[in-house]
């Protein structure tokens, strides 16, 4: 009864009284524990989300719930501030930090009824795509090669996240993208990835990684899911100046799967001879798919989305750079002792931090600098106009455009390349829709050889995430993708 | 300057003002903007730059360097954009600061102010926003540095000039008039000893006739003594420098009130490189032309054209309607006193029975023991003839003292001036009774003598006797 539950269908338990909260709680309790061998979680509040289950169920007896999904137990990305429980951005120099205040996402999970079982781990900072940059150690995904015990990464940042809900620790979990950080590991564990666009959701009170780029949002089992989770976290936040002042619509209610004459696009520039057979198979197919379903397949060109990554890695780590400057051990956080100020400083920071991140610091500081700026940064805004001005024509043609989530599928653990820009190769289907502040999704479609899910991507023009969520359900319906992976870890 | 300077050099000066913006909540957060409060007593999340906080602009700010901007006659720039400076110390959280780099606010503008040859123009290259920093304490404990985050993120309005000052006078005028215009327009409270007004002083000196020299800026100077100081010794600094073979670096440096120096700082090859770009968290800041219409409809008479008007309406000379205008308080307080009153008199009792009061106090005109109602009474004692200017200068001082108002003094002491020519001529005849030798001399040709007769009459009088009516009647008599 309480396997693989999406939000949905954990209502309808709890509103035919099949189950209380605090008995839904318990479940998911015991299953974050029988996973521990994963490492999904920084932190499991455990008191707090039984007391929280317990008040639910209260609400319920007395008819106050504070909504239809009140007492369904979420997991939280260690990105969000938390009240009163740890927040760490998977560092060593926030591994202290308790925040006296709520992030304005979570705390719209919590004005909704949600609760959480925890905090997620996830890339240090939100750099990386493989979770492996984590102070707390690398999240295992729960899926593994067909007949093999190896480690896959679940993808990154928001890694934890992915795999929570994948391996069916939470009934869905809240994630940050600014490259493709809930994209990537969505489509590397079969769960549905959505990113907003940039102002539909508030980054107040979320550790922030790159502020023009990082937008919240969910990691699901379902398209419906991702759609109540967009309407719980999103909308206009006062004390986010970036955060939009347009309505939000009503998505879940709103949505329907009717794709009848919506024009897709499918660009030239994402097809590649390295994509796997079975990715480019899939992208195929779902193609097929839409046009039977009566959409129209057109041919668009996106001519600088080569020029996407080299931009992102530029403009990403220049904000980080400056992000990241106030974890300087002088008010709260990791502090190492030093000789003088510059001296803490140091080592404080030499050691806060890990290698990745010292990577970005480094090179967002050179990029910025004088001398540098021009042929570096302005470079790179300049041509992330033209990466925006590359979707805004083709928004004129199409309604949707469909991409391969991820140049692979999971891989190795072990197998990181050494290299780290053979690292930043993963989100190069991704980064594009972050530069353009536009809203993507990633959801499961097929698996591959090795029997490992394959994401594709749908992007839509901004705000227009209801359409985006209209063609994904769409494709859900007629796909019926249904793997889920064998819980190896419970034996 | 003649005397502080060597012939044949140029001065040439440009200031970078701080002016704290006149706001009860800071730039990017709503935590309040006390002065004195307990350290760290007015700081938000954000103002510790806590992981996850944004910045939202307060508007009022923005209006205050509006403004500011429309009284220092500058182009308003309709797009500006906040960037952020990026350094570490103990005392900016952010690790960066917010300000305004490119694209400021407030764009070129002037004021005139005055020079020993008249008036002069000095030109205004930009106002731009920014946030202040915290304090550190240094001598709190021996081993630690102590920081008050109270002051981290007020707004302060960064005033720009262009290098067009070159005597130490002007520069001091300068920064006087810059003063005078933001109080006008209540957008700083210019409180120097408290910090909110300071001034970054860019000083070089050429030969005359040679291009311009190397400029070395002193910073932080927060009285108008310490920019004068700062400036001569800096510019004999640089000249003997020169003169001995030298070469000015540029550099930044910090003045030394207790030895009268300045000191080097640090270099131009240790200057910080801010890595300056526009901060991602706000957006460009667009304002509406109208709404920069209706603040210039609402702008306040400022000090240039008030004293026009002051020098029109009241016949007052240039040099008083400048010392009245150049601060606001004065210049409403003279308002309020000279209304239906005689302009001349409440001049001179104004710039001087009350200023030396004010002066040797230290205190200012806001703190004035004497009411600008009360100096009107006073006034309008004289002007009715009730005491005579003498007297009133008692009644002043005594009301210096007491507080009490003039009509209440007057009465108490019965200061209240004679007028009744009887009763004067019966003092006059006592007086004349008494010295007939005196009257002898008068007569003989002594007639400064007179003012022997006025004095005793007036002595006997208690002072209060009506001094032209007693003159009138005692030459009437002597002369007889």
């Amino acid at each position: 009864m309480t396997e693989n539950l999406s939000i949905k269908q954990a209502s309808d338990l709890l509103k035919s009284k099949h189950i209380s909260s605090k008995e839904l709680i318990q479940t998911y309790l015991k299953k974050i524990k029988a996973g521990k061998e994963l490492n999904c979680f920084n932190f499991i509040s455990e008191e707090t989300a039984l007391l929280d289950a317990t008040k639910s169920d209260e609400r319920r007896a007395s008819n106050s719930l504070k909504g239809d999904f009140d007492g369904i137990p979420i997991g939280v990305k260690d990105l969000f501030c938390t009240q009163g429980i740890l927040t760490t951005a998977s560092s060593k120099i926030l591994s202290n930090f308790i925040p006296n205040y709520e992030s304005t996402v979570t705390m719209n999970c919590k004005e909704s009824g949600l609760i959480s079982l925890g905090k997620l781990n996830c890339d240090e900072f939100a750099m990386g795509s493989t979770n492996k940059t984590s102070y707390f150690g690398p999240v295992k995904n729960p899926w593994r090669p067909k007949d093999s015990k190896i480690d896959l990464v679940p993808g990154g940042s928001s890694g934890g996240s992915a795999a929570a809900v994948a391996a069916d620790l939470c009934i869905a979990s809240l994630g940050t993208d600014t490259g493709g950080s809930i994209r990537q590991p969505a489509s590397f564990t079969g769960t549905v990835g959505l990113k907003p666009s940039y102002g539909r959701v508030s980054r107040w009170g979320i550790v922030a990684f790159a502020s023009s780029l990082d937008q919240a949002g969910p990691i699901t089992k379902t398209v419906d899911d991702a759609a109540i989770m967009l309407d719980i976290i999103s909308g206009h936040d006062k004390k986010d100046s970036t955060s939009s002042i347009k309505e939000k619509e009503n998505y879940s209610k709103n949505i329907n799967s009717n794709v009848k004459g919506m024009k897709i696009g499918f660009p030239k520039e994402f097809m590649s001879d390295d994509l796997p057979k079975s990715t480019l198979k899939a992208w195929e197919e779902c193609k097929d798919l839409l046009k039977s379903n009566g959409a129209e397949i057109i041919n668009i060109s996106l001519p600088h989305t080569m020029s996407a990554l080299p931009t992102y890695y530029i403009i990403a780590p220049a904000e980080a750079s400056s992000n990241l400057a106030r974890y300087d051990g002088v008010r709260y956080g990791l502090r190492e002792k030093g000789n003088d100020l510059i001296d803490m400083y140091e080592r404080t920071r030499s050691e806060g931090f890990g290698d990745e991140v010292k990577r970005r610091i480094l090179i967002g500081t050179y990029v910025l600098s004088s001398g540098y700026y021009d042929a570096y940064y302005l470079k790179a805004q300049k041509v992330r106009s033209l990466i925006k001005d590359d979707f805004n024509k083709a928004f004129e043609k199409v309604d949707a455009i469909l991409t391969p989530s991820t140049p692979s599928t999971a891989f190795e653990i072990a197998n990181e390349p050494n290299d780290p820009v053979q690292n930043y190769f993963n989100d190069i289907f991704t980064v594009p829709v972050n530069l353009a502040g536009i809203p993507g999704i990633s959801l499961p479609f097929a698996n591959d050889e090795k029997n490992l899910p394959i994401g594709l991507q749908l992007i839509t023009n901004s705000f227009e995430e209801q359409k985006l969520l209209n063609i994904a359900k769409n494709i859900e319906e007629t796909v019926q993708y249904q793997a889920v992976p064998e819980k190896w870890w419970t034996q | 300057m003649v005397d502080t300077m060597i012939d044949g050099w140029n001065l040439v000066i440009g200031i970078e003002i701080h002016a704290q913006v006149k706001s009860n909540s800071k730039l990017f957060s709503s935590s309040p903007t006390d002065f004195g409060s307990n350290p760290n007593s007015q700081v938000s999340l954000i103002d510790a730059a806590m992981p996850g906080m944004l910045p939202v602009i307060n508007s009022f700010c923005i209006e205050q360097a509006v403004r500011s901007g429309i009284g220092l006659n500058a182009k308003i720039n309709e797009k500006s954009i906040f960037d952020r400076k990026n350094y570490f110390y103990q005392d900016l959280p952010q690790g960066y600061q917010i300000s305004q780099y490119k694209d400021p606010i407030v764009g070129e503008g002037y004021i005139d102010i005055e020079t020993e040859d008249g008036k002069k123009r000095i030109e205004i290259e930009r106002l731009h926003l920014e946030q202040d920093a915290g304090k550190s304490l240094h001598d709190q404990d021996p081993n630690y540095t102590f920081v008050d985050l109270n002051r981290s993120g007020i707004a302060l309005m960064e005033i720009v000039s262009k290098p067009d000052m070159n005597s130490p006078e002007e520069a001091v005028n300068y920064v006087k008039k810059i003063r005078s215009i933001l109080r006008y327009l209540d957008t700083c409270d210019g409180n120097m000893e408290q910090g909110s007004l300071r001034a970054d002083v860019n000083v070089s000196v050429n030969k005359v006739g040679e291009e311009l020299g190397i400029r070395c800026e002193i910073k932080n100077l927060n009285s108008f003594k310490h920019i004068n100081s700062a400036i001569i010794y800096e510019a004999n600094r640089q000249i003997k420098l020169i003169e001995s073979g030298g070469r000015v670096d540029q550099e930044t440096r910090l003045y030394d009130i207790n030895s009268n120096e300045t000191r080097s700082m640090r270099s131009k090859e240790d200057a910080h490189d801010y890595r300056y770009f526009p901060d991602p968290d706000l957006l460009p800041l667009v304002l509406d032309k109208e709404w920069i219409e209706t603040i210039k409809k609402n702008i306040p008479e400022l000090p240039d054209k008030k004293k026009e008007r002051f020098i029109r309406d009241y016949s007052l000379s240039d040099y008083d309607a400048e010392v009245i205008v150049s601060d606001k308080a004065t210049s409403e307080y003279y308002e309020i006193v000279v209304n239906g009153r005689t302009p001349k008199l409440v001049t001179t009792w104004v710039t001087g029975e009350l200023f030396s009061v004010l002066n040797k106090k230290n205190i200012s005109i806001q703190d004035s023991p004497i009411s600008s109602e009360m100096m009107g009474e006073l006034i309008d004692n004289i002007e009715n003839g009730k005491i005579s200017n003498r007297l009133a200068k008692d009644v002043f001082e005594d009301m210096c003292e007491t507080g009490k108002n003039p009509n209440k003094i007057i009465q108490e002491k019965g200061l209240s001036q004679i007028n009744d020519e009887g009763e004067i001529e019966r003092l006059v005849d006592e007086v004349l009774n008494n010295n007939p030798d005196n009257i002898e001399k008068y007569k003989n040709g002594k007639t400064k003598l007179l003012g022997f007769f006025v004095g005793e009459v007036m002595k006997l009088s208690k002072g209060k006797a009506n001094p032209s009516t007693l003159n009138k009647l005692l030459k009437k008599k002597l002369d007889n």
